[in-house]
């Protein structure tokens, strides 16, 4: 299947049929918007579902298929959003009470360039709020549950589109991914999820939380169905000055004229210790499967400084997220709690409006910027960060693509870390170093479990790498064992 | 960024005031239980990150970008904005076509 | 700490030190970080976008022209023009939409100049910087003070729009030292086209840091900062007044406060403000969203050669004309029309032939009161009406007329406004007819004139004067008139 015509995906024979009339869009739409109604009160994937603008985005596809102009390479696909991606005159809360009610009078631009391509929009998925978690049970509006076991949670924070896509509502969604939070629910749902290059895809419009790290990514049933969205929706945006100058890489392509032959891979010994052992198992029956497609495969090799990288992230991320939170303060838009003064005023506002994590992460970042603590903490972090570029960049010298765990366990129960915040960020380890990095990684379903919940495999690659990532990724999936076994 | 700043203890070492403090600077009101809370939360998460802060990295630089990217800029061209209404309606307060706040207490810091 | 009195007998000889804190607006087409106009007065909140409000979701993109009139200035001020980067100042105002300000902190973009002042003094630069405005807020009840205000208003037209802060060393040891640096650095902004400078308008605002300490002294006292300075009258006054509340305070046995406070106008003082933290915390850290701003050579080579000549060699360039001796009165012309970038003007006179004087005096006192259309006036139009009035075919009244005419107009033909409006100087004949009729009427005082002192005569010229004004309407020419009377007097 790799090294063949590129793959498939239920999204990409959406759009087939839509694209050649075979199906209308307002069917496939209908269809999405059925499911959602009938499952979703058990899984709670939806923040908001936006019927009656699917509908009418759903005809206006259909109306251009009928001109005979062109109606987008994703014509008719049901995508759902990230609650932290502002759609205009659609809520977009961030699953936090502080925007509970706010409607942007914008659209990000990877949903300007969605309905380029003819997607269509049927909601917004719920999240940690301000996608500070990895559980999706900080959303002030309730948890969303793993479709493949409802009393697990989905993983976080973009567990809401990773529970619709695992739930068959739609076939691909949008996330975001700061420390991992696109490809660790992608592993515990079951489903594809990816992170790409830092800039590869613009954030103008998603909802900062640390903005040297952020990145929107797809999340889908498949490899290919995920590499068309990631083309799509990426490539250079004068909104975002860091985004990169140029287009997205061509993966699809890359899909369909090679396999992996000749590629070098290793495992890297830092995202498989500490690791459950079910799991560690997964990666390497991954490692061998790549092995019998004709990669290269290495020795495990050991990059040390990795292990630096989570205390890194646990001091940039909310220091960069205390400062993109402030504006969060009753003036212009969103919650606003009285007080006598603007002072008083902001702090009822944020103290109401915002849940314990934000506050934890938001109080942690302060005190890491800090008059007098600087150095000892933000400084220090981004020294770390230069030693783990710096040590990627070593072992990129002999490697393509390197391999990992995703997480280092399957879906736990929901309310198991919830009380213990330093046991919920060590589920971002094995992410964490590429969002450091600015590297591209994905997140593919290999299996199950001891307790038959679904394990993922992460595959990263160097900064701009996208194209061997997605073959390794693919050919990961082509053996990945049936579902179930 | 701080030449020559010395901590006032140590930085790991993070107790109930100096989470009061920061509290205070980033606006949030915390009862006393929070407080207490909050306090035990994030001093197990420092102490967890004590390996870095133990880094002696003097000689690396530190990274603010993850890619290399320099001098992006845009021509001094007049765009389309937003329409005041469509922003005003969203505002928790409005008068004369402005923003609404109760009393300010001082001029900004 | 503030300096101790000094341990000798006598009283101490206390000397200030000063340094100011200056921003400027820049004078672009959009705002430093998004395609907003940079409008001063239009309706509030018109003038807005996601970037400039600080909404959830957007970033900045840099302007580029505001860094090229960055480093025209930083070039002026014979700074280094330095790679730089961005860094956000956090703290919470309802101004500042997004609770934290974009400017510059450890990598400004041009550090290290200085300025020199007309006498020949240098006063150091440590860093002119880039960083993006607030939005303004009105105060309501009570008297529209903030301090006794029930509620304030925000408008977001000036939120984002692109400053450059000029920071000196504490140079300066006087108030006159302080307020022509301010001069001087006004100028410069605005012989680079970088800003309109109007302190009036606070397009140019200016905070003074003040200390002072004895003379022989090697420390700084401790600094207060002064801000809500409106003219460089104020920040004189306002210089001199906190000199010497802190030397009042020392000599007192007092500790001068470390400090930000409010210059009042009105009572002619300064006030402590509110904030009783000494040192905000701002938390600085590198501004993720934008990236480093490296100017490569051909921006440096246009912005060289976009500035062009500095006040100081275009006031050299006036004074040559004036000839060995220029009056004080001449010199201090020569300040006001290149301080308001009239120069052109004049040059085109006196290129023409006008003598520098006139050139000079209409420049500074008629074109000067009204800046922004004198700028705009055609050189050679002025030119042109100058060397009528030169040449004798009009009055200096007649022409200052024309002059208001071209003014309000923004232009036009100065022989064609004469015609239109009768003006010509009488000629030779009819003014010495005039005159003879005025004296012919008036004996006594004629008799006065011819026979009195230097008093008398001047006096009484004016008075024949005056009479040969109302007679002819205006349209004799004053020195005419006097030669005329001195000739009939032989």
């Amino acid at each position: 299947m790799t090294g063949g015509p590129g793959g498939t995906g239920p999204a990409l024979a959406v759009a087939h049929a839509v694209r050649t009339g075979e199906r209308s869009a307002r069917q496939v739409v209908e269809e999405a918007l059925t499911a959602i109604v009938d499952g979703d009160g058990s899984i709670g994937a939806f923040v908001t579902v936006t019927g009656e603008e699917a509908l009418a985005a759903a005809d206006a596809v259909d109306a251009s298929v009928v001109s005979g102009a062109d109606p987008g390479v994703l014509a008719g696909v049901p995508v759902a959003l990230k609650d932290n991606l502002c759609t205009h005159g659609i809520r977009t809360t961030c699953s936090s009470r502080i925007l509970e009610h706010w409607r942007p009078p914008y659209d990000a631009t990877v949903v300007g360039r969605l309905r380029a391509a003819g997607a269509v929009v049927v909601g917004k998925t719920n999240m940690d709020e301000f996608a500070m978690g990895s559980s999706t049970e900080n959303s002030a509006f309730g948890p969303t549950r793993n479709p493949r076991d409802p009393g697990r949670v989905p993983g976080g924070s973009s567990g809401g589109s990773a529970a619709a896509v695992a739930a068959g509502f739609v076939p691909l969604a949008l996330g975001s991914d700061t420390g991992g939070s696109i490809r660790q629910p992608a592993a515990l749902c079951g489903v594809v999820g990816m992170k790409p290059t830092y800039g590869g895809i613009s954030r103008y419009g998603l909802v900062a939380f640390a903005s040297s790290l952020d990145q929107i990514g797809p999340l889908a049933t498949t490899v290919a169905d995920a590499a068309l969205l990631y083309e799509a929706i990426g490539g250079h945006d004068p909104c975002d000055s860091t985004s990169l100058a140029e287009p997205p890489r061509p993966v699809t392509r890359a899909l369909a004229e090679h396999g992996v032959e000749g590629l070098r891979v290793a495992v890297v010994r830092e995202l498989v210790d500490g690791v459950d052992a079910d799991v560690v198992r997964r990666v390497d029956e991954a490692a061998g499967a790549l092995e019998a497609a004709g990669a290269k495969m290495l020795d495990e090799i050991s990059i040390p400084e990795l292990r630096y990288g989570l205390s890194a992230y646990y001091l940039l991320a909310p220091a960069e997220a205390s400062s993109n939170l402030a504006r969060y303060d009753g003036v212009g838009y969103g919650l606003r709690v009285e007080g006598p003064d603007v002072t008083a005023m902001n702090t009822a506002t944020r103290t109401a409006g915002f849940g314990d994590e934000v506050k934890r992460r938001i109080m942690l970042g302060t005190y890491a910027l800090s008059a007098g603590y600087y150095d000892a903490f933000y400084g220090k972090a981004q020294r770390v960060r230069t030693l783990v570029i710096e040590a990627f960049s070593r072992a990129y010298a002999q490697v393509d693509v390197l391999l990992g765990a995703t997480s280092p366990t399957t879906a736990f129960a929901l309310g198991a870390k919830v009380d213990d915040p330093l046991a919920m960020y060590l589920s971002d380890v094995c992410t964490v170093p590429s969002n450091l990095a600015g590297h591209p990684a994905i997140s593919v379903p290999f299996g199950v479990g001891d307790d038959g919940l679904p394990v993922g495999v992460q595959v990263l690659a160097n900064a701009r790498g996208e194209a061997e990532m997605f073959r390794v990724a693919a050919a990961i999936e082509a053996a990945a064992p049936a579902a179930g076994s | 960024m701080r030449a020559g700043t010395d901590p006032p203890g140590d930085p790991v070492a993070l107790g109930r005031a100096e989470v009061a403090h920061v509290a205070k600077l980033a606006r949030l009101a915390l009862t006393e239980d929070e407080l207490d809370r909050f306090t035990g939360q994030l001093a197990t998460v420092l102490a967890h990150g004590a390996d870095v802060a133990a880094l002696d990295l003097e000689g690396v630089a530190p990274t603010a970008h993850p890619l290399p990217v320099h001098n992006v800029v845009r021509p001094d061209e007049p765009r389309p904005g937003l329409d005041r209404a469509e922003v005003l309606a969203a505002a928790p307060d409005v008068e004369d076509h402005r923003f609404r706040v109760p009393r300010i207490g001082g001029d900004a810091p | 700490m503030s300096a101790p009195p000094s341990t000798t007998d006598g009283p101490v000889d206390w000397e200030t030190v000063i340094g100011l804190e200056v921003h400027c607006e820049l004078q672009t087409e959009t705002k430093l970080f998004c395609g907003c106009k940079n409008a001063f007065g239009d309706e509030p909140n018109t003038n807005i976008c996601p970037v400039c409000l600080g909404l959830p979701g957007s970033l900045p993109v840099l302007n580029e022209r505001a860094v090229e009139l960055a480093m025209r200035i930083g070039t002026a001020l014979h700074c280094d023009v330095v790679p730089s980067s961005f860094a956000r100042k956090n703290y919470f105002y309802p101004d500042m939409p997004k609770d934290y300000q974009i400017s510059q902190y450890d990598e400004p973009i041009n550090i290290g100049g200085w300025l020199e002042l007309p006498d020949g003094t240098r006063v150091g630069v440590t860093r002119a910087h880039l960083e993006e405005d607030t939005g303004k807020t009105t105060h309501l009840g009570e008297g529209g003070r903030m301090h006794s205000a029930e509620h304030s208003l925000v408008d977001y037209n000036r939120s984002g729009v692109p400053l450059v802060e000029t920071v000196s060393e504490p140079d300066m040891r006087s108030a006159p030292e302080a307020r022509a640096y301010a001069a001087e650095l006004r100028g410069i902004l605005v012989a680079t086209g970088a800003s309109d400078g109007r302190m009036e308008e606070g397009s140019m605002r200016v905070d003074a840091n003040v200390s002072v300490r004895p003379r022989e002294a090697a420390e700084f006292g401790t600094r207060c900062e002064i801000k809500n300075l409106n003219s460089l009258r104020s920040l004189s006054r306002a210089i001199e007044y906190e000199a010497s509340r802190q030397i009042a305070l020392i000599e007192a046995g007092e500790q001068v406060l470390q400090e930000t406070r409010h210059w009042d106008e009105g009572a002619g003082r300064t006030r402590t403000m509110r904030s009783k933290e000494e040192a905000y915390d701002y938390r600085y850290f590198p501004e993720p969203d934008l990236v480093p701003v490296v100017p490569g050579e051909g921006l440096r080579a246009r912005v060289a050669a976009a500035i062009g000549p500095l006040p100081a060699e275009r006031r050299a360039a006036l004074v040559g004309l004036l000839g060995p001796n220029p009056t004080e009165a001449q010199i201090d012309q020569v300040h006001a029309v290149v301080d308001q970038a009239l120069d052109p003007l004049v040059l085109a006179a006196t290129g023409r032939g006008v003598s520098a004087p006139l050139a000079l005096a209409r420049g500074a006192n008629e074109v000067a009161a009204h800046v922004e259309a004198g700028r705009a006036l055609e050189p050679g139009a002025f030119a042109d009406l100058l060397a009528m009035e030169e040449a004798g075919q009009l009055s200096a009244t007649q022409s200052k007329a024309v002059l208001a005419e071209l003014l309000a107009e923004g232009g036009g033909d100065p022989a064609a406004i004469a015609a239109a409006r009768g003006f010509e100087a009488l000629d030779a004949g009819s003014l010495a007819a005039v005159v003879g009729e005025v004296v012919a009427a008036n004996p006594a005082e004629w008799a006065r004139y011819v026979g009195g002192d230097d008093e008398d005569r001047k006096k009484l010229g004016g008075f024949f004067t005056g009479q040969v004004m109302k007679a002819t309407r205006g349209k004799a020419d004053g020195k005419a008139v006097a030669a005329e009377l001195a000739r009939l007097r032989r």
